[in-house]
């Protein structure tokens, strides 16, 4: 137990899990179908990797600083819903063009805002569960944007969603500002957590928050800062996620913050936290959203049963990288 | 108690009629719930629902409505049983979220001598329902079918996006099948888009990335459909010759309308079925015109030449 050799190696077990995971995906993804790899199949898949993993992002800091958030997929409805309005309502005077397109853009950036910074208020002021907090929250934004929509999907009016829809299928060379967007979020996250105070306080209080209070970092200002960035990333990912259909209803997002945690945490990030991976929640929706391309690609299993393979997988990659932490 | 009552009531009101007119209007109360506003099309079917509640509550001075939406099949249960408790209802009106939990409630209702409306989703046990109102999935998939094998003469490769694994979406891809049947038509993709845009999207872009050659896409809804053409358009494929929708969005239904190639048709599933089975009910408390059985709403074809006619701007689907 205490010769030195030990915890490198486990540590280099515990990172080869998901890599492992995601390297047999492929393969096995480029043996059943010649398209898998083909150019299109893989910006397809990176691009609709981009809001589960920008969003994914911020949840590895919450999540490493001890915290969870539940509403980010009703969050990021609502928040499509509420562009999509005021876009709309503001076209009569402002006229296509670049300029209401940053609104709506803003309008995003500060409803992520503030509705990350409610929910870590109540969270770190009030002193209420996170789990509650957000549950409570995830209910009400999902039915803010029902009652929007009056029930129906909103959409962005036909000439607004046309000069948008760039922003989701156009890019430079060759790649699309999703994949840009997610690339930058993630590099900018990977130093966050390495690097700087920021990242060592989130995964202090994660570990310990007496200890990391004792040891003078603010915990409440830091836990309140993971929400707030997490609403804001939330936001980004609402601004690529806009011009993809041009429409949000009900069933926009649903599920996407269990995607996010899973992501997280096949990720190799702590579920009880104080060790956090940004660069392995990359993995993680990368697995998540390689499984479902490789059903669809392929004829092997019925349909039906797309929900156990993924679910399957997703144990699987957990255990793979838990049985390498605790074999050796 | 209940029964008793209940024969006692018309030949009591006939006296009464003849007597003091005036006491004749018994106000009756009908209960009507229906699922929340979820999706596209409930959230149409919720909308007709409470248009027609406010214009029978006008006709109808004596007719007194409960409307309750429900967002799970619990809820649901608990509307239907204050409904009884607290307005005692005299008919109810329920489309129910799913079929088993909600049985023995609404067979309760019944027992208590209400007259029961079951409008789309068929209760577990049969006999229940005075009345039942439904749209027609077999035939909503048959219509599908046919359109697509008459559009495509020469025969061709087709994808099919199913919606939730359902008995509706089993019954409508039955009824699809059958229909394409020796007509050299050949599926060459099926998957579940469960009715959701984003899911389509995704399903659709798959597709494109396994067949290089696809004829026409089945997207069997409208909300579907949206997805399923952003994907064809994203990825620029001109060998896509069409895409029937379904359900009759408006949008969709408008596209048909100004003459769109890629939507030449729809196929009704008329969330307004709740409408129908409204005024049916209302009109078997105010009048003594039978209407216990089955109404079965039929799906039709809508094409440019006749799209007017189910083009409902109001309505949010």
């Amino acid at each position: 137990m205490s010769d030195i050799a030990k915890p490198t190696a486990r540590l280099q077990m515990s990172v080869i899990g998901p890599v492992l995971a995601l390297i047999v995906l492929i393969v096995a993804g480029a043996l059943m179908n010649p398209n898998f790899l083909a150019w299109d199949n893989i910006t397809n898949v990176l691009a609709r990797s981009a809001f589960i993993g920008i969003i994914a992002v911020g949840m590895t800091f919450v999540i490493t600083a001890g915290g969870l958030d539940l509403s980010v997929g009703s969050m990021a409805a609502f928040i499509a819903g509420l562009m999509i309005l005021v876009m709309n309502s503001a076209l009569p005077v402002m006229g296509v063009g670049v300029p209401i397109i940053l609104l709506g853009m803003a309008v995003a950036l500060a409803a992520g805002l503030v509705a990350g910074f409610l929910n870590g208020i109540l969270i770190t002021r009030l002193g209420i569960e996170a789990f509650i907090v957000t549950l409570g929250s995830m209910g009400i934004y999902r039915s803010l944007v029902t009652w929007l929509a009056d029930g129906g999907t909103l959409s962005l009016d036909f000439s607004l969603r046309s000069f948008y829809q760039p922003v989701y299928y156009g890019g430079i060379f060759g790649i699309s500002w999703p994949i840009i967007v997610f690339a930058v979020v993630v590099v900018i996250g990977e130093i966050l957590m390495r690097s700087t105070a920021f990242g060592r306080h989130c995964a202090a209080i994660g570990s310990n928050d007496q200890v990391a209070k004792y040891s003078s970092v603010r915990v409440a200002r830091v836990r309140l800062a993971t929400y707030v960035m997490l609403g804001l990333l939330v936001g980004v990912a609402t601004i690529m996620y806009v011009p993809r259909l041009g429409s949000a209803s009900a069933s926009t997002g649903v599920l996407w913050e269990l995607e996010a945690i899973a992501a997280v945490i096949i990720g190799g990030t702590a579920l009880k936290g104080g060790f956090g991976r940004v660069w392995g929640t990359v993995i993680g929706v990368l697995i998540l959203v390689l499984i479902g391309n490789i059903l669809n690609l392929t004829d092997f299993v019925s349909p039906y049963l797309n929900g156990a393979i993924q679910g399957a997988i997703i144990i699987l990659a957990v255990v793979l990288q838990r049985e390498a932490k605790s074999g050796t | 108690m209940k029964h008793f009552t209940k024969g006692l009531i018309p030949s009591l009101a006939l006296s009464l009629a003849l007597a003091v007119p005036a006491m004749a209007q018994d106000t009756k109360v009908i209960g009507v719930s229906i699922p929340a506003a979820t999706h596209g099309w409930a959230g149409g079917m919720n909308y007709f629902a409470k248009t027609t509640v406010e214009r029978l509550e006008e006709a109808y001075p004596q007719l007194d409505f409960v409307l309750a939406t429900a967002s799970d099949p619990a809820k649901q249960v608990s509307d239907i049983e204050d409904m009884v408790a607290t307005r005692n209802i005299d008919a109810l009106v329920v489309l129910p979220f799913e079929s088993e939990p909600l049985t023995g409630p609404v067979q309760n209702v019944k027992a208590s001598g209400a007259w029961i409306t079951v409008v789309d989703r068929g209760l577990a046990v049969d006999g229940i329902q005075d009345l039942y109102v439904a749209g027609d999935n077999p035939g909503f998939g048959r219509v599908a079918g046919e359109y697509v094998a008459g559009a495509l003469p020469e025969g061709g490769k087709i994808v099919v996006l199913r919606g939730i694994p359902t008995t509706i979406d089993n019954e409508r891809v039955e009824g699809f099948q059958a229909a394409i049947d020796g007509k050299n038509i050949e599926i060459i993709g099926m998957e579940h888009g469960d009715w959701n845009r984003d899911k389509a999207f995704t399903v659709m872009q798959d597709f494109l990335s396994k067949h290089p050659q696809i004829d026409a896409v089945w997207a069997s809804d409208d909300d579907m459909a949206v997805g399923v053409l952003a994907a064809i358009e994203a990825a620029n494929r001109q060998d896509i010759k069409f895409v029937p929708g379904g359900a009759g969005m408006k949008e969709m239904v408008k596209r048909t309308m100004d003459g769109d190639a890629m939507i030449p048709a729809n196929v009704t599933y008329p969330p307004a079925m709740i409408a129908t089975a409204i005024e049916i009910t209302a009109v078997g408390m105010v009048s003594s015109a039978p209407v216990a059985g089955d109404f079965i709403i039929g799906s039709t074809l809508v094409t440019p030449e006749n799209a007017e006619g189910y083009y409902f701007p109001d309505s949010p689907f």
